[in-house]
C-alpha cells in the first residue's frame, strides 16, 4: 500500500464552490481510505473482529453449542445473537471490515501498478552530486579513458538497466565526465504487486466458490445396498448450498457402499477407517457402468469436478417385529453414536402394522410399535445397566424401550430420527410394554403376542459429497500469492552509479610524465539499498572490487562502506 | 502399530537431558552477563587511571627470546563459548528426541502437543545457533532460553503424552509437511519476538544512556537498537512467509481431510489472525511514525497470538485441531 504519508499541504484558502468541497470531501476521503495508516488500522480491525469467532461458539461448526450457549444466558444470549457474534464471518461488521480493507488494497494497489509500470521504462536516474555521502561509497584512480571505463563498467553490469550518460545530459558535470547509472531489484515491486492482486482474487475465488458452492451429508447403511444418487438435495440427510444454487442443478453422481471397516488399536484408538464403494458419473450414467473406489480418511473420491469424503461412521442395528397375525416387518436403521471412543449410540425406530390387521387407519395408527434405547457394539452390563467397552463390533447388544401406541409419524409434525416423541408419551398416546436386553438373535414377546427380535447390527457411513468449482482458482491465488510475497521479501531494490572523470592534471605530474599517452581517470563509485533491507553492503563490495579488479589498477582510497 | 518402548525410553532422556544442559548454559550465560559488565568496569577504571596519569601500561617486550603469555580471554567470554558449546549438544539431544520419538512410534513425530512444543522449541534453537552466533549478538541467547526453557518445562510435564500411534486424520503425508513448516515458522516468530522486546527495552535505555535500575544494567549488554530490530525483521520475512505456506498447505490439507479447504475452525482463526498481524507488522515498518516502537509492539502481539493459538486453542477451546493428546 502507498509508502509514502507527506502529502502536499492543500493550496486553496478561498472558498469553494459547493460542488467543489463535495469533489475535495470524496478526494480526500479517498485518499484517507488508500493511506497506508488506514490500511494498517483496518488490518488490526481485521485481526481484532476475528478474536470471537475463535472463542464464541459458531453457527456454522456448531449450532447446538450455539443453543446452549444462549440458553445459559437468557438476557446477554439473544444480544450477542442480535450482534451477530455467533456468525461472526458472516457478520455484517467482519464483511464491512474487510470489504473496506479490500478497497483500500486496490485503491492504493492501481496506482502503484501505474507507477511501476512507468518506473520500468523510465531509464535509471541520474547519478547524485556527491556519491560520497551514499551510504557505500569507493573511489580509485585508474589510468584509462573516461569512455573506456565506462564502457567496460557497463558491461560488468549485466542483469542491471543502466544507462550512460555524457556531456550535454549531465546537467553540472566536470569536464570530460561519463556517469553511468544502474538500478536493479524491480522485481521487488512486481512480487509485491502481485502478492496484493493474488489477495483480490483469492477473495473473489473464495466468493465465487461461496455463490456456487453446495455440501451435502447423506448416512448410507454399508451393506452393498441401492446407496444414494445426487438427483436433488432431498436425497441428503443434510444439505447446505451457496446462493446461487436452487438444488435443480447438482452434478450427477450415485454412489453405492459395499462394504466399512474400522481398524481399532486394543485400546480403542482407531487406527483407519476404509470404505469400498462404487459410483457412477458423467457418461457411466447413461450405459450403467459402475466403477469401484476406496474411500479413506485423507482419500476422498474426486468425481466430475465434486469430492465425496467418508466423514464418518457408527451403527445402524436390525429389528425384526412380529405381529400377532404372523406378519413380519424387519428395519435397520442408523442409531447416532454418543460415545466417540466406545460407540455407544442411541436411536429409535417405529413399525407400522401390516395392512388389514385392523379395520381403519386410526385404530391402525393406534398400535403402531416404537423402540428406543442404546446400542453397545461391545456390550459390558452393569447389572441391568448397558455400557459399551469397546468400538469394534465384537459383542453387540441392546438396550431398548418397547411403546406401543401412536408413534406421531402421521401427525406431520417433525421428530428426531434418534428418539421418540416425549409429548406422545406423556399424552399416553404411546404406553411403555417393555425394557429388555437383547443381544443378537434374542427376543421379547410383547402381552398381546408381537415379539420383538433384535437381529443384530450393520454399520453405515456417514458421506459427504461437495461441489465447489472455484476451489482451483483458490488454489492458484495462493500459491501466486506466495510467491509474490517471497520475490518481494527476498529481492531488493537497489542502484549504484559510476562517475568517471580525468583527473586533475595538475595533482598528478609523475605518471603524465612517464607515459603522455596515457590519462589518469577517477572512477567513483556509490550504492544504495532503496528498501529497508539489511544488509546489502556485501554485494556491493563484491561488486565493486569485481569491478576494480577489471580496470587492472591499485585501489588508491579506502571503502567508505 | 507397536510402540517400542525403549526407544521412546531413550526420546525422553535425550529431551530431558537436553533440558538439563540448556538450564546449565543458562546459568553460564547468566554469569557471562554478570561478569561481562563488571569487567566493563574494569576496563574504564583501567582508562581513567591511565587518563589521571597513573600507572602507565608496561610496554611490549621488544627482547627477543621472552616468551610472552598471550593475554587470557576474560572470564565472560570463556563462559560465553563454554555455554554456548553446551547449547550445540543440547540441540543435537534435542533433535535426537525428536528423531528417536519417530522412530519409537514408526510414524512423524508431531502428533501432538508434546510433540509439536518440542519440534517448535528445537526450531527456534537452530535458528538461534545461526543467526545469534556472532558475538555480538550472543547476549541476546538469555533471553532465548527464558521463552524456550518454561516452554519445554510445559511440554514435558503439562502437555507430555506417551508415545502412541496417531488418529486416522493425522495419516497423511501432509502431517510432516504441513506440522513441520508451522512448528519451524513458530520457533523462527520466537526468535524475532524476543529480539523485539529487547529493541523495546533498547529504545528505553539507548547506548550509553542505560538507567542504574536492574533494566538498565541489563540492557548495558545488549546489541544497540538498530542491530535488534534489523534481527526481529529479518527473522519475521523468513517466519512470515513460512507461516502463511503452512497454513496454506494446512488448507490443501483439510481439503482432503474434512472436506473443505478453510472453514473457520478456532485454529484456523487464530493462525489467520496471527498472519494479520504480522502482515500488520511488515506494512508498520513502511509507515512513517511506525517504524520504530509500534513495529516492535506489533510483532509481539503477533506473537502472542502465536502462543495463544498454541495453548489457548489447544487446551481451552475444543475444535478440529484438538490433537492436543491430553485426557
Amino acid at each position: 500500500m502507498t509508502v509514502t504519508e507527506d502529502r502536499p499541504a492543500s493550496t486553496p484558502p478561498r472558498r469553494q464552490s459547493l460542488a467543489g468541497r463535495g469533489v475535495a470531501l470524496v478526494r480526500n476521503t479517498w485518499r484517507g481510505l488508500t493511506s497506508m495508516r488506514t490500511a494498517l488500522v483496518l488490518l488490526f480491525l481485521l485481526a481484532f473482529a476475528a478474536i470471537p469467532g475463535a472463542l464464541l461458539p459458531q453457527r456454522s461448526l456448531n449450532a447446538g453449542k450455539v443453543d446452549e450457549y444462549i440458553a445459559n444466558r437468557p438476557t446477554l444470549g439473544p444480544l450477542m445473537d442480535k450482534l451477530e457474534l455467533f456468525d461472526v464471518f458472516g457478520s455484517f461488521w467482519f464483511t464491512a471490515v474487510y470489504a473496506l480493507l479490500f478497497i483500500s488494497l486496490v485503491g492504493c494497489i492501481t496506482p502503484r501498478c501505474w507507477e511501476h509500470y512507468k518506473a520500468l521504462r523510465t531509464k535509471p536516474v541520474a547519478a547524485p552530486r556527491n556519491l560520497a555521502r551514499l551510504p557505500h561509497h569507493t573511489e580509485v584512480t585508474v589510468a584509462d579513458e573516461p569512455e573506456a571505463v565506462a564502457a567496460l563498467v557497463r558491461g560488468q553490469l549485466r542483469g542491471w538497466r543502466t544507462v550512460t550518460r555524457t556531456g550535454d545530459e549531465l546537467r553540472a558535470g566536470k569536464p570530460g565526465e561519463v556517469t553511468v547509472s544502474a538500478e536493479k531489484g524491480y522485481l521487488r515491486e512486481a512480487g509485491n504487486l502481485l502478492f496484493h492482486l493474488s489477495l483480490v482474487g483469492l477473495l473473489a475465488a473464495i466468493a465465487i466458490g461461496k455463490l456456487m458452492s453446495y455440501e451435502g451429508n447423506v448416512v448410507v447403511i454399508a451393506d452393498g445396498g441401492p446407496g444414494f444418487c445426487t438427483t436433488s438435495p432431498a436425497a441428503f440427510d443434510g444439505f447446505r448450498a451457496g446462493y446461487s444454487e436452487d438444488g435443480t442443478g447438482l452434478t450427477p453422481l450415485c454412489v453405492k457402499v459395499k462394504d466399512f471397516k474400522a481398524d481399532y488399536l486394543d485400546n480403542g484408538q482407531a487406527e483407519m477407517f476404509t470404505s469400498n464403494i462404487e459410483y457412477q458419473a458423467g457418461d457411466d450414467l447413461a450405459n450403467n457402468t459402475w466403477r469401484e473406489e476406496r474411500l479413506q480418511v485423507n482419500h476422498p473420491l474426486r468425481v466430475a469436478g465434486d469430492r465425496v469424503y467418508l466423514q464418518g461412521h457408527g451403527y445402524a442395528p436390525t429389528f425384526t417385529v412380529t405381529f400377532p397375525n404372523g406378519e413380519t416387518r424387519t428395519e435397520t436403521l442408523q442409531w447416532r453414536p454418543d460415545d466417540a471412543t466406545t460407540f455407544l449410540s442411541s436411536g429409535a425406530m417405529r413399525f407400522d402394522p401390516p395392512g388389514g390387521m385392523y379395520p381403519d387407519s386410526t385404530e391402525r395408527r393406534k398400535n403402531q410399535i416404537g423402540i428406543e434405547g442404546l446400542f453397545a457394539p461391545t456390550a459390558l452390563f452393569h447389572g441391568n445397566l448397558l455400557a459399551s467397552s469397546y468400538p469394534a463390533m465384537t459383542d453387540p447388544a441392546v438396550a431398548i424401550d418397547i411403546y406401543k401406541g401412536d408413534t406421531g409419524l402421521d401427525t406431520g409434525n417433525p421428530q428426531s430420527l434418534f428418539s421418540l416423541s416425549k409429548e406422545l408419551v406423556n399424552q399416553g398416546r404411546m404406553a411403555k410394554q417393555d425394557r429388555v436386553n437383547l443381544r443378537p438373535g434374542e427376543s421379547a414377546t410383547l402381552a398381546d403376542g408381537t415379539k420383538v427380535q433384535f437381529d443384530g447390527a450393520k454399520e453405515f457411513v456417514n458421506l459427504q459429497v461437495s461441489h465447489d468449482p472455484a476451489q482451483q482458482w483458490v488454489l492458484v491465488f495462493a500459491i501466486s500469492m506466495m510467491a509474490g510475497l517471497l520475490v518481494s521479501l527476498l529481492i531488493k531494490r537497489r542502484r549504484i552509479w559510476v562517475r568517471v572523470y580525468p583527473a586533475d592534471p595538475d595533482a598528478d605530474t609523475v605518471s603524465d610524465t612517464l607515459d603522455p599517452h596515457r590519462r589518469r581517470t577517477v572512477v567513483e563509485l556509490g550504492g544504495l539499498a532503496r528498501t529497508d533491507q539489511a544488509g546489502w553492503g556485501d554485494e556491493f563490495d563484491r561488486l565493486s572490487s569485481r569491478l576494480l579488479a577489471d580496470l587492472n589498477t591499485k585501489i588508491t582510497s579506502e571503502n567508505r562502506a | 502399530m507397536p510402540i517400542n518402548e525403549t526407544i521412546a525410553q531413550y526420546s525422553d532422556w535425550a529431551f530431558e537431558s537436553a533440558f538439563a544442559i540448556y538450564v546449565l548454559a543458562f546459568v553460564l550465560l547468566i554469569a557471562q552477563y554478570a561478569t561481562a559488565r563488571a569487567n566493563e568496569v574494569q576496563a574504564r577504571e583501567a582508562r581513567e587511571l591511565v587518563a589521571a596519569g597513573g600507572v602507565t601500561a608496561p610496554a611490549a617486550p621488544s627482547v627477543p627470546g621472552k616468551v610472552v603469555e598471550a593475554p587470557r580471554k576474560p572470564w565472560s567470554e570463556r563462559l560465553g563459548n563454554m555455554a554456548l558449546s553446551l547449547l550445540v549438544v543440547g540441540v543435537a539431544l534435542h533433535i535426537g528426541s525428536i528423531v528417536l520419538r519417530g522412530f519409537a512410534t514408526e510414524r512423524f513425530p508431531l502428533g501432538n502437543m508434546y510433540e509439536f512444543v518440542t519440534m517448535a522449541t528445537a526450531a527456534a534453537m537452530l535458528i538461534g545457533l545461526v543467526l545469534l552466533r556472532k558475538q555480538t549478538y550472543r547476549s541476546l541467547w538469555v533471553f532465548v532460553l527464558v521463552v524456550v526453557i518454561p516452554l519445554m518445562f510445559l511440554a514435558a510435564t503439562v502437555l507430555y503424552a506417551d508415545a502412541a500411534p496417531v488418529v486416522p486424520a493425522l495419516r497423511s503425508y501432509w502431517l510432516p509437511i504441513h506440522v513441520t513448516i508451522v512448528a519451524t515458522g513458530s520457533g523462527i516468530f520466537l526468535v524475532s519476538g524476543v529480539a523485539s522486546l529487547m529493541f523495546l527495552l533498547r529504545m528505553r535505555q539507548p547506548k550509553g544512556e542505560e538507567g542504574d535500575g536492574f533494566w538498565g544494567k541489563v540492557a548495558e549488554r545488549l546489541p544497540d537498537a538498530q542491530t535488534l530490530d534489523r534481527l526481529a525483521y529479518k527473522t519475521t520475512i523468513i517466519a512470515f512467509p513460512l507461516f502463511g505456506a503452512g497454513v496454506i498447505l494446512g488448507a490443501i490439507w483439510a481439503e482432503a481431510a474434512w472436506g473443505r479447504f478453510w472453514g473457520w475452525d478456532p485454529k484456523e482463526t487464530v493462525s489467520f489472525i496471527a498472519w494479520v498481524i504480522y502482515a500488520a507488522y511488515l506494512h508498520a515498518r513502511a509507515t512513517s511514525g511506525w517504524r520504530d516502537t509500534r513495529a516492535a509492539w506489533i510483532n509481539i502481539a503477533g506473537f502472542v497470538a502465536m502462543l495463544f493459538n498454541l495453548f489457548i486453542i489447544n487446551m481451552v477451546v475444543s475444535g478440529l485441531h484438538s490433537y492436543a493428546g491430553l485426557n
